[in-house]
């Protein structure tokens, strides 16, 4: 184990599972959501790495509520959720309409409001 | 035994939403995307929020990831062409943004130590709906009238577009 940096040495395997390590998976989790948002192209994919930035925020939200004791946070998570699958709903149908106004999905053919 | 299953779904949702960012095929990227959610799940579950869990694998394994699926095979996903998936400019701004994420990540690992490494009591389904239907009775409420509009504004953009083609 001496042989391990000191930032891992510190406790992130060997350590009981805790608050920070939730947090630091839903850290990740919306990291790489957000970076599927500013990488790719297809308007789909970036709708589903919003999906997963949510659920990571809705991750952190149960991990706060869990270790303080208190269930205010697993009620917004349930709102979080509610809100999504709306939200869903209305963006896959305008994703649909768009396909079939301009038959693409790629977000640089759509520059219909450019200039 | 918990902690072991902590870093086995951790690691299940962390690799399957890498690979949401990755593939190039968006039905493989659906697939992934549903793996991500059940290790979500999973890890609800962990936190002793059966209920959430529950309710997260309905609502997203369920209904959202084939309702991506459905819109996916809608699509020609052939149609997009042999191009590269990734733009180019943001590519250079992310590895910028990867740099600040990493420095925050080492910060919170090293000194990010929060208290309360002792769980309380889980709440159960009772108090839950107890809280549910008492003091967040106008969210319950206002989240219902959103599900309306939102079924109605579907429904609107889907016929609206149609008769517009129509008409052309």
């Amino acid at each position: 184990m001496n042989a391990l940096p000191p930032l891992l040495a510190a406790g992130w395997l060997p350590a009981q599972v805790g608050l920070n390590h939730y947090l630091l998976v839903s850290a990740l989790l919306f990291a790489i959501g957000f970076f599927g948002v500013l990488l790719r192209r297809n308007t789909l994919v970036i709708y589903m790495c919003l999906e997963l930035m949510l659920n990571a925020s809705a991750l952190a939200a149960v991990a706060f509520s869990r270790y303080n004791g208190t269930i205010d946070g697993l009620i917004l998570v349930f709102f979080i959720i509610t809100v999504a699958a709306a939200e869903v709903a209305v963006g896959l149908a305008i994703i649909v309409a768009l396909f079939r106004l301009r038959h693409t999905v790629q977000v640089e053919e759509l520059t219909l409001l450019k200039n | 035994m918990a902690d072991f299953l902590f870093y086995l779904f951790a690691f299940l949702t962390v690799l399957a939403a890498v690979g949401v960012v990755l593939n190039r095929n968006a039905v493989n990227a659906a697939m992934c995307l549903l793996l991500s959610f059940a290790g979500v799940a999973a890890l609800f579950t962990l936190l002793d929020a059966g209920l959430l869990a529950f309710v997260f694998l309905l609502v997203y394994a369920g209904a959202v990831v084939v309702l991506f699926l459905f819109v996916v095979m809608l699509f020609d996903v052939q149609g997009a062409g042999p191009r590269k998936p990734y733009k180019t400019v943001p590519a250079a701004a992310s590895v910028v943004a990867l740099a600040l994420l990493t420095t925050g990540l080492l910060s919170l690992i090293e000194r990010g130590r929060l208290p309360g490494s002792v769980p309380v009591a889980a709440p159960g389904f009772k108090e839950f709906a107890a809280r549910l239907f008492t003091t967040y009775l106008l969210p319950v409420q206002v989240t219902g009238f959103l599900l309306l509009i939102a079924m109605l504004g579907v429904v609107v953009i889907s016929k609206r577009l149609e008769t517009k083609e129509a008409a052309q």
